[in-house]
């Protein structure tokens, strides 16, 4: 054990053999934001396919393809293991721990994911194409229909469940048994709060999902009927089993990012935040809430009455202990000292876009309206307001907040701020409209459109096009800051900022709390 | 870009630019349609105004509250009153959204004594109907896209129904309980009509309800909302809501049209010598 | 470096106890999730799902009182050739009262083919009102090429049908499952 208390090895062999929380939440940080990079490139695509009315660009069959990796690779590629990657970096210096508990599993955990997607990004180059029935793969479209390489979608996706669940073994280890002496559950700030929920979900439902693409596969090449009618299965059955798994899984992709907020908004507002207990339990009441909703994707599927009435009346529910979210950092922000760096901005433009996409999720979660909503723009420009104005807002603020304090050099502000701003109208530019031409009938996934549908979408990809290339703005600041970024010294970056990870040197040393900490005050309390 | 920002522009001014730039549901024709359509704006200015009230606060606080204007820090951290108070008041408005909501789920549930049933099946790509009548010779057709080619590559100007126009559309009478029974052939498919408020999905092996009553005549066009493959966004739904006596007259042109096929499938048949297998001799 | 140490064993308890979860819950898709939804369709009948085995007929009165119109519905899955209808596109039954319909079908190619039909009934809460007591959907059903079959079904309406319903439609989607047997017999 004794070279863990040199710096790190040379060369390629640091980050391949490396059993170091830094190194692994770097590599996944690195990693998660390539992946935003290919999957914003299929997103960039569709929108210019969708640019005008006609078929311009690619044909239908490639469209489906863009689609479904472009939602595959932002939720599995990007949003979760950037918020790992996060984890790792924090959760052992917010408790106090020298590391995650189980640092050789941290290793393999990351090191199976880009196998993972090296597959799933060579499908586009196989016979048939890559898979192209949505990232919800509904059977039989993904079974009996699909193009042979959706066996390498299957396997890709039992990888990266794997690495998941890896991931989510070793944060909840963490926090279970690695906390510094009173780091006490109550005392812990709201991020290691959120994850811990987060991982429990996450070790439940990834095996629902492995379930679901294990049934596809045995349906392909083992001759079972799962999700098929002939041999007595039922393609409802997929649904049910695949959203059992992901309405959860929406719920870990943001749950993170509730954290992250919330230790964001107490920093910038010189002030604790505001209801710490509430917060934990109304994240457990999402949690709890999450396995109990799932039909709502699928009210059209033609469930009995009692059914419909009883996920519309559960789904109704989330909406309180969300509420309390957004009621709690609020007052936080109020009568507090506030001021306006980029993480903050963040912070606000989740606050504000992630409100409005709750308030289209409460529209949508009322049954008979649902007929009239379901799978057309309007689920898009939902889903997009919590997912892209959601996780990933609050990914970049986390990013920006913590930067400094990671590397020990400061990023450019007056570019930060404008990142944030042409973010902010290029991510309104591109999915406002959405709920337009969503409410005026056009289905999502199509390739093309009926033409009264054609000024809002070219709106739309305009949009698109600013909020992708603000992005490489994001990336060349990142990128600045790391080689040549104004060196500091503070401990505390930033001055209301709260928490362990805040009394270590900075920039942070390869090893941090080797030896235990003393917990200071509790954190998100006075 | 012009085009872009004086749409949006015509989209908020204009009533007659409403078709063009829609940027609301729309109540369709239907009574179930009408009710939804209040169900989604009375939830939406719901939302509109606890939102409006939500953001005030912080943009006050905002505004007020900036450390560059000197304002100090208070360090409060609770209060159980607002704290019940905002978990409580929330309750309340979800259940006031819940009644109006259930009353309409049931009316769409309610299908019994439909005065004609109409079998809904999905193809990959296109639509097949059968009208599903005790006696007489059976109507049924498929519906399939007429939009051509050169208009989808750009190589001809779009018309007005790009992509929502069909060869045969569905023939409904008005003022008249129509049920739906949806399924598919292949791969799951869902039917919508967003103006006659329907969208069921169509599923292999498996039958759903959905019924109508369409007041007015007209022509009434949709589109799959389920993704069902490569050319999902080219099987559109194109209804035709017409008199009761020209519904009739309809019916009778397709039938006799459909007794034709059957005689030319008979002969046919027994050209291929399964005249046999029927057992009789009646062609 | 000792206390790190000392507070691995029991992170690799915390580890072992997650990892048995997730392996259950993999199970649980299998085991629980799969069985219990058949059941729900069956109870509830979701899909308007039917019962998969003759139901034997308890003596009860029949309902002259009411009569229940029984529509017949005959599809075609993806690619299946035969001809398949059925001898009355509807009935009029009184609940109690055994009925008898027969499906006609014609093999028109000129392989041997096997069949299997798919039962589906509308609304989906008349399933489990509608007793099914001989029904050619209970196996599969083989036809030579160019050959032709009657189909029987026979079956009960029970008298608790809930009175609002006036109409149940009962489909049938023929699948060709031609492929799936030979395979499981040459696997044999």
């Amino acid at each position: 054990m004794g070279e863990h208390h040199h710096g790190p090895a040379q060369g390629i062999s640091r980050w391949l053999f490396t059993t170091n929380h830094k190194d692994i939440g770097t590599m996944y940080l690195w990693f998660s934001f390539a992946m935003f990079l290919l999957g914003g490139f299929f997103a960039m695509v569709i929108r210019a396919e969708l640019f005008q009315p006609g078929m311009q660009l690619v044909e239908p069959g490639f469209f489906n393809q863009m689609t479904t990796l472009h939602g595959l690779v932002m939720v599995f590629g990007a949003i979760m293991p950037s918020f790992v990657g996060l984890a790792n970096w924090l959760i052992p210096m917010m408790v106090g721990a020298p590391d995650m508990a189980l640092p050789r599993m941290n290793n393999w955990s990351f090191w199976i994911l880009p196998p993972a997607f090296l597959m799933l990004a060579s499908t586009l180059f196989m016979e048939g194409g890559a898979p192209a029935f949505g990232w919800t793969f509904y059977a039989p479209l993904s079974t009996t229909y699909a193009a042979p390489s959706v066996t390498f979608f299957i396997f890709a996706i039992h990888i990266l469940g794997v690495s998941s669940i890896m991931g989510s073994i070793n944060i909840i280890a963490t926090v279970m048994n690695m906390r510094a002496p009173g780091m006490t559950y109550m005392k812990m700030p709201l991020f290691v709060w959120t994850w811990l929920i987060t991982a429990f979900l996450l070790v439940a439902v990834m095996p629902v999902l492995a379930g679901a693409v294990t049934m596809m596969l045995m349906d392909i090449h083992f001759g079972t009927s799962f999700f098929s009618a002939a041999g007595g299965g039922d393609p409802v059955l997929f649904q049910h089993i695949f959203w059992f798994f992901g309405h959860p899984e929406v719920y870990i992709i943001i749950l993170p990012a509730f954290g992250v907020v919330s230790q964001i908004i107490p920093a910038f507002s010189r002030k604790p935040l505001f209801g710490y207990a509430s917060m934990v339990y109304a994240t457990a009441s999402i949690a709890f809430l999450s396995f109990i909703v799932w039909a709502h994707h699928m009210y059209t599927v033609g469930m009995p009455i009692a059914g419909e009435l009883f996920f519309m009346y559960a789904t109704m529910l989330i909406a309180v202990p969300t509420g309390v979210k957004v009621f709690n950092w609020i007052s936080t922000m109020w009568r507090g000292a506030l001021s306006f760096e980029t993480p903050m901005l963040f912070c606000i433009g989740f606050l504000i876009l992630f409100t409005l996409g709750g308030f289209t999720g409460l529209m949508l979660s009322i049954a008979p309206a649902d007929f009239q909503y379901h799978d057309t723009y309007f689920v898009v420009a939902h889903f997009h307001y919590v997912m892209v104005a959601g996780a990933v807002f609050s990914m970049t603020a986390a990013v920006y907040y913590w930067l400094p304090k990671w590397c020990g050099r400061m990023y450019n502000e007056a570019m930060g701020r404008t990142h944030f701003w042409i973010s902010f109208i290029g991510f309104n530019i591109t999915f406002f409209p959405q709920h337009f031409v969503g409410l005026a009938g056009m289905p999502r996934r199509i390739p093309d459109y009926a033409l009264q549908f054609a000024d809002f979408n070219m709106m739309s990809s305009i949009g698109a096009f600013i909020y992708g290339a603000s992005q490489l703005l994001f990336l060349y600041n990142v990128i600045a800051t790391v080689v040549a970024g104004k060196p500091i010294s503070d401990e505390k970056v930033w001055d209301g900022a709260e928490g362990l990870e805040w009394t270590v040197p900075t920039p942070a040393p390869y090893h941090t709390f080797e030896e235990p900490p003393l917990v200071p005050k509790p954190a998100g309390t006075i | 870009m012009g085009r872009v920002f004086s749409g949006a522009v015509l989209a908020f001014l204009s009533p007659l630019a409403a078709a063009q730039n829609q940027i609301n549901m729309s109540p369709g024709v239907t009574e179930i349609g009408a009710d939804i359509f209040e169900l989604h704006m009375l939830i939406m200015w719901i939302c509109v105004l606890i939102g409006v009230a939500v953001f005030a606060v912080m943009f006050y606080s905002i505004y007020a509250h900036r450390k560059s204007k000197g304002h100090q820090a208070s360090q409060f951290h609770e209060s159980t009153k607002v704290e019940v108070a905002w978990t409580v008041v929330p309750f309340l408005i979800l259940i006031a959204m819940a009644v109006p909501a259930t009353s309409t789920l049931l009316e769409v549930y309610d299908n019994d004594e439909a005065e004609l049933d109409i079998l809904i099946t999905g193809y990959q790509w296109k639509w097949k109907y059968e009208y599903l009548e005790e006696s007489g010779e059976p109507v049924a057709f498929f519906s399939n896209l007429v939009t051509s080619q050169e208009e989808i590559y750009n190589t001809d100007e779009k018309g007005d129904n790009y992509l929502l126009e069909v060869d045969e559309p569905l023939v409904i009478p008005t003022n008249t309980k129509v049920r739906f029974l949806v399924t598919a052939n292949d791969v799951i498919h869902s039917w919508w009509v967003p103006e006659i408020a329907v969208k069921r999905d169509a599923i292999p092996g498996f039958i759903n309800e959905a019924w109508t009553r369409v007041p007015e005549e007209g022509i009434y066009r949709g589109q799959c909302t389920e993704l069902c493959g490569a050319y999902h966004g080219f099987m559109p739904v194109e209804v035709h809501a017409v008199s009761r006596d020209e519904f009739d007259a309809w019916m009778a042109a397709k039938r006799g049209a459909a007794a034709a096929q059957t005689q030319l499938a008979m002969q046919t048949l027994s050209v291929d010598g399964l005249m046999d297998l029927t057992g009789k001799d009646d062609g | 470096m000792s206390n790190l140490r000392l507070s691995r064993v029991p992170a690799i308890d915390t580890a072992l106890k997650l990892v048995a979860a997730a392996v259950a819950m993999f199970a649980f898709v299998f085991v629980v999730m799969v069985p219990l939804y058949n059941v729900l369709c069956d109870a509830l009948g979701i899909n308007g799902k039917t019962a998969s085995q003759a139901y034997t007929a308890v003596p009860a009165a029949v309902d002259e009182g009411r009569e229940i119109t029984v529509q017949f519905v005959a599809i075609n899955n993806d690619g299946m050739p035969w001809s398949f209808t059925p001898n009355t596109r509807v009935m009029r039954v009184n609940p109690g009262a055994a009925n008898g319909v027969v499906f006609h079908a014609v093999n028109p190619t000129d392989a041997d083919m096997v069949a299997q039909a798919i039962p589906s009934i509308s609304p989906s809460r008349a399933a489990a009102y509608f007793h099914k007591t001989e029904c050619f959907c209970f196996d599969q059903q083989m036809l030579h090429g160019q050959s032709r079959a009657e189909m029987p079904l026979q079956f009960i309406v029970d008298q608790d049908l809930p009175a609002d319903i006036l109409t149940i439609t009962l489909s049938y989607t023929l699948f060709d499952v031609t492929g799936t047997v030979t395979d499981g017999l040459a696997s044999r």
